[in-house]
This record gives structure tokens, sequence and C-alpha cells, in this order.
């Protein structure tokens, strides 16, 4: 088995490699994706090598980047493009919501849009305003998405050939703060289903879930709480929508107790959605609510201020003893 | 180029002129002097001479003249039955054509079948001339589905209801036209409000970036729902080309022939590898914007009564006659016609079913979600319930 020990933005661009030599029909699409390769490096050497009819610098514009490649799906491409930074999706919001997500309904499903929307997300890199927002749960809400986020270096190749295969348009959020995170990736494995949770490190006392950047947070929790004996089950759930419930429900059935962290403000955010549906799935299994941990109904704040407003090991770690104390 | 006059249409003064009055800018002498327009037919239905345009319609025939004739028509005739439909409660809401006819005609005819064809919601004369049967145009507006076609059956893509959206989709499509090496040029419409939206001037900006094979086909009926163009814009729409480094020109869009010819033009340009062209249709929405809007109160009979004599099919009919190139045979024959498309269409629409209920959960996505899965077998049980009380 070919397996190489890589960081997180570098599988991607591993990944991005081996789908532009599989499929002609597949383009790299974004602002400075081409000679810089991007702003985080992650399309690095795609130019280079597949050319700039392949991996397409484009004017400064989110909705134009993401309304030509709906074009493009429609003429038989698979674009793969990238939002320079989560904050910056917005002007693109109006393409991907009311356009990308629904024209395969609108056509009877005569139309596919193959499109892959790239957004490096989330905080802890102490940028400025708008670079380091989780916007998931506002594209979770659109019937017509698919949302997944890796926590890992496998997984982040892995789903993103899955993301590019899929005839679904899928928003891939990408943890920032984990693309120098180095961890194994083996590239002739055959991978999971892209939209299937996983268990990441497995116990019996209370079950943490969790999606990309906060599932290596939870493990340090897990591992922090097990020095206090207490043994805790940490779920990657790897997918936003649609949402791998069935294995929650296995989880939160042998452990009791469930505590969702994600970075995105609570407030309508997926551990709401997550903390209903085990609640009725549950109700009779559960020794305590389901808790969630997350970011303030805020504005992001300052870089100063950012360690306040992520969930952190104490944080978390909060959560889990009020969860214990029921 | 021929020149329109001026002298029929009402002045218009945008708000902020008295302010601005004395510090005139060049924009705005240019926004209030009428530029020129294509024209080969004049209202009254003479044929005028142009250097540059004729060549695009010089061979054509009198029975190619009889059939841009009868697309009018027919499609004008269909518009009104429509109209009818959503007044009699048929429809929810219908987007009229009226009086743009020759805007749509003109250009759809220009369009070559390997072309393809990106709409907003009120080009029902371009679906005409793409081979999409009228009644499909319905479906959406009866609310019996979103769409009502496949777009690849004539390349002809779905209606878009927000507003500039697919000027993008176009020129996108156009880029990948251009990438397959193919020949095949793109054309998208759009309204003279939609150019202020930015997805329109994005889409120019990508088009002229990567050189893509697209035709933006501006129809500027004059407003935008209740606001004028000069709420739209300070200067003439088919200058904004200019800015973006390719040719814009404005046509007049109620003659039919320099329509099909400037648009022939614009759509060779593109399959020569030259390039995005602007193309402002200078037209007029004789009806409302949609059958819910009410023009008495932002226009005045007069402005309409000075279109009315610019009329597009009352034109070229005048000058088949003149050309003796259709006799009253013909005309009395497209009549007849033109009752059976209007006796169709209400037939088609009344005949109409609603869509399956769980058509809610269909194509939502391409692979399947295993929430919609879910929800639909919720709807089932729930609807399944009925059943249970029926039979009890």
């Amino acid at each position: 088995m070919a397996a190489e020990k890589m960081a997180l933005a570098k599988a991607i661009n591993e990944s991005l490699r081996r789908a532009l030599e599989t499929d002609p029909k597949v383009l790299v699409m974004g602002e400075d994706v081409g000679k810089l390769g991007g702003v985080f490096r992650v399309t690095d050497g795609l130019q280079k090598d597949f050319g700039e009819s392949r991996v397409i610098d484009t004017p400064l514009a989110e909705s134009g980047i993401v309304g030509t490649a709906i074009g493009l799906a429609l003429r038989g491409y698979r674009p793969v493009v990238e939002i320079q930074f989560d904050g910056f999706v917005f002007p693109a919001y109006d393409q991907i919501v009311t356009q990308l997500a629904k024209m395969h309904a609108r056509s009877l499903g005569k139309v596919k849009l193959p499109v892959v929307v790239r957004i490096p997300y989330g905080g802890g890199i102490g940028a400025v305003e708008h670079h380091s927002e989780s916007p998931e749960s506002l594209f979770a809400h659109v019937a017509g998405l698919k949302i997944v986020s890796p926590s890992n270096a496998s997984d982040a190749y892995w789903m993103m050939q899955q993301a590019i295969q899929s005839d679904d348009p899928v928003i891939f959020f990408e943890p920032k703060r984990r693309y120098w995170d180095k961890g194994e990736v083996v590239t002739d494995a055959i991978p999971g289903p892209l939209h299937k949770a996983q268990v990441a490190r497995e116990g019996r006392d209370l079950t943490l879930a969790a999606y990309g950047p906060m599932v290596k947070t939870c493990l340090e929790v897990a591992a922090a709480a097990a020095e206090e004996g207490r043994d805790l089950e940490v779920l990657d759930l790897r997918s936003v929508s649609p949402l791998d419930f069935d294995t929650i429900q296995t989880s939160v059935e042998k452990t009791r107790r469930l505590v969702v962290v994600h970075e995105a403000p609570v407030f309508f955010g997926s551990g709401a959605e997550i903390a209903a549906r085990i609640t009725e799935r549950c109700f009779y299994h559960l020794e305590a609510p389901v808790l969630r941990v997350g970011g303030y109904h805020a504005p992001y704040p300052p870089a100063r201020l950012e360690e306040e407003y992520l969930p952190g090991l104490d944080r978390v770690l909060d959560a889990v003893d009020r969860a214990l104390a029921y | 180029m021929t020149v329109e006059s001026t002298a029929a249409r009402k002045p218009r003064r945008s708000a902020g002129t008295k302010s601005t009055a004395g510090k005139t800018t060049s924009a705005r002498k240019t926004a209030s002097a009428e530029p020129e327009l294509v024209q080969l037919l004049t209202p009254e239905g003479k044929r005028v001479k142009n250097a540059e345009f004729d060549k695009y319609v010089a061979g054509i025939t009198p029975e190619e003249l009889r059939g841009l004739y009868r697309d009018m028509v027919l499609t004008r005739r269909f518009d009104a039955e429509a109209t009818a439909l959503q007044r009699q409660g048929e429809l929810g809401l219908w987007a009229s054509l009226l009086g743009q006819e020759a805007a749509q005609i003109g250009s759809g005819r220009a369009t070559r079948e390997d072309d393809y064809v990106f709409p907003t919601y009120r080009e029902h004369g371009v679906a005409w001339c793409r081979g999409v049967d009228p009644t499909n145009l319905l479906g959406m507006f009866r609310g019996v589905n979103n769409g009502g076609w496949d777009p690849n059956s004539n390349n002809f893509q779905l209606y878009t209801i927000v507003i500039g959206s697919q000027t993008l989709h176009a020129t996108g499509y156009a880029m990948g036209v251009a990438k397959d090496g193919a020949d095949s040029a793109v054309i998208a419409y759009f309204g003279d409000g939609a150019s202020s939206q930015g997805d329109v001037a994005e889409s120019f900006t990508f088009s002229a970036v990567y050189n893509a094979p697209v035709v933006f086909f501006c129809q500027n009926n004059q407003w935008a729902i209740s606001e004028p163009t000069e709420k739209q814009t300070r200067v003439p729409l088919y200058q904004r080309a200019q800015g973006y480094g390719f040719p814009g020109v404005r046509v007049d869009g109620n003659d039919v022939l320099a329509c099909l010819a400037v648009t022939k033009w614009a759509l060779e340009r593109a399959r020569n590898g030259e390039g995005p062209t602007l193309v402002e249709a200078f037209t007029y929405r004789m009806g409302a914007h949609t059958t819910s809007d009410d023009p008495t109160r932002y226009r005045g009979d007069e402005e309409r009564q000075s279109w009315e004599a610019k009329d597009p099919i009352l034109r070229l009919r005048a000058y088949l006659e003149s050309a003796n190139h259709a006799d009253e045979g013909f005309f009395a024959e497209l009549e007849t016609e033109s009752e059976a498309l209007g006796k169709r269409v209400r037939e088609a629409v009344r005949a109409m079913p609603d869509p399956d209920r769980f058509a809610i959960f269909e194509n939502v996505y391409a692979d399947g979600h295993a929430l919609v899965d879910e929800e639909r077998a919720q709807f089932a049980a729930y609807q399944a319930s009925f059943a249970d009380v029926e039979g009890a």
C-alpha cells in the first residue's frame, strides 16, 4: 500500500492533482490558485503541471467564480472552485443557494451540477475580520447542497476525491487551522462513504461529537478526561449534510450522554439540530440533556479574544462535567 | 446607421439632474443625447440601408420574412392567451412579452441549433425559436413545476427568476465551449434592470478576460417594474461594454430584421474567437411587468401610444405588403393558425395535472440524501394514515 505522511493541505493538493490527472473535465478555479498556489498554497504547483486552462486564476469576484462554474458544469466540466476565506463566500451565496443548489431539482433531474466549493474555514490562526468564520449551518439549511469537513489528512485526501466524483454540489469546508497537521494518507485504500461518521476514539461514559477543526480538540479533551478516569467516545462526523445520525445514535445508546462541539455559534447551529434529533431518537437512553459547546451569538471577535470565543479544552471539559453530573 | 427620432419619447429627468446641473459631466450629456441605433426597417415598414449590417440579412427570402412575421404573430397570440389564462385563474402569474416580439424572434432566429441560450423569465419568443413547446413554458407559472423542460433538448436553459444570475452561467458555459474548441456560441438574455446587478458586471469581466464566445442580449424595455432606465444607468447601456473591452451596439428592438442582423453579427464574432458582444435591443414592454403589476401607477398612456406606433408586427406587415411578399391568403391562414394555437394552449393548461405529491422529494439530490429519504418516508406514513381512516 502506498502510504505517506503529509500535512492536511498537502493531502488536498495531492487529491486535486489526482483528480486533474484522472479526469480531463476536472478544473480548479479561484483567486490566486494558479501561480501563487492559493493563499494557503493548497493548489501549489497545479497550474505549473496542468496549465492555465485547467487551473484557472479568476477575476476577484466570488459570485462570478461560482456562477461561471455552474455554466462550466452545464457544459460537462467538474469545477472545483476555491473561495479564499470563509467570510468571502457571501458574495457567492446567492449563486450557491438560488442556482447551484436548485438547478437539478428544477430540471427534474435532467441537469447535474458536480461543482465543489472549497472554503478554508474556522478560527485559531490569529486572522483579521472575515477570515475565521464557520458558516456551515447557513449552507446545511439549503436543500440541494452537501456539506462536508475533513478533520485529518487522510479524510481530506479521500473526501476531496469523493466530493469531485459526486454529481451533487458539495461545499467542502477545510479546517484552516489544521492545514499544517500531518497524518498518514494511504492513496490506494478504499475509503468509506463520504457522508459516514467515524468513531475517532472509543469510550463508554459520554460521546463527544465534532467535525473539522474540533475533532482534534475533542480528542485532546478525551485524553485529558482519561487522566481523571473518564472514558469519552469521540465521533468525527465528517459530513454536516447529510448528517450520519445512525452513528451518533449507536454511540449515544452506549454512552447515554452527548456533547456536541463546533466553532460556529451555538444558536441555530448544527449542534441544535443534532440535539433535537438525538433527543427524538434516544429519549429513553439519555441520562442528561444533549449539551452544546460552540461560538457565541456575536461577531467573530478580534484575534486577541478568539481563544475566549472558540471551544477549547476547558470549555469542553466543563460541558462534560455538567453532562456527567446529571 | 440610422438615427431614430427622439421626438416621440417623453423626456425623463433623473432625480439627481437638478443638483448636478451646471456641473454637467460628459456622461450626463451622453445619456441625454439619443445614441444611434441600428435600424433596417422604419416604423412605417420602409427598408433602409445599413452599410455595416445589411449583409447579415442580404440573402433573406420572402419565405423567411414571412416566417419571421409568423413567429411574431404566433408568439404574441400565445402571450395573449397566457395573460388571459392568468386572468381566468388558470395561471398564478404571467410575464408578458408584448412589444418585445421583434427583439426575441430576431435574436432567436439568429441562433444556430448548437448554440446555447440562457433566458430570463420573459423569453417566450426565443423559446419558440428554439423549438420549446409553448405549453411547457406555462408549468412554472401554473405552479406544477419549477422548470418544465429539459434544457439540453433544445439548448435552452430554464427560466431564471433571480435577476442577472444566468449571465454568469452563460459565460461559464461559453468558457467551456471555448475549452472544447467548438464553434458554437452562447447567448444570455437580460433586461435593463438586470444591468444594475453585480452578476451582470461580473459576467462582463469574466467573458472579456477569458474571451468567451458569448453574446449579451439586453432587452432594454424601458422599465424595471416601475423604475425607468434612468434609475439604472447614466449612460446608454450598450456603452457599458466599452469599459470591459468588448463592443456594444444598440439596435432597434422593434425591428426584427435589425435584431436578426445584429445578433448574427455578434454570434459570428463569438464563433470566430473574437469574444463577447453586448447588444442592447431598444424596445418597449407594452404590458405590465407581470400580471401582478399595475403600470398605470408609474407611466402614462402617451408613452405607450408612442411605442405602439413602432409596433414590431405592424412594421413587418407593412413591409411584406409593400414589397408584395405576402398576400391576403397568407394573413388569413396565419389568423386561423393563431386561433388554433390559442385553443391548444388553453386546453393544454387546463388539462395540466397537479404534480404527484411525492415530487417534493424528487431530484433534490442527484446521489440521494439520507435526510430526504427519511422525510419522504415520514411523509408517506403520514399520507398512509389518511388511507387507514378512510378504510376504517
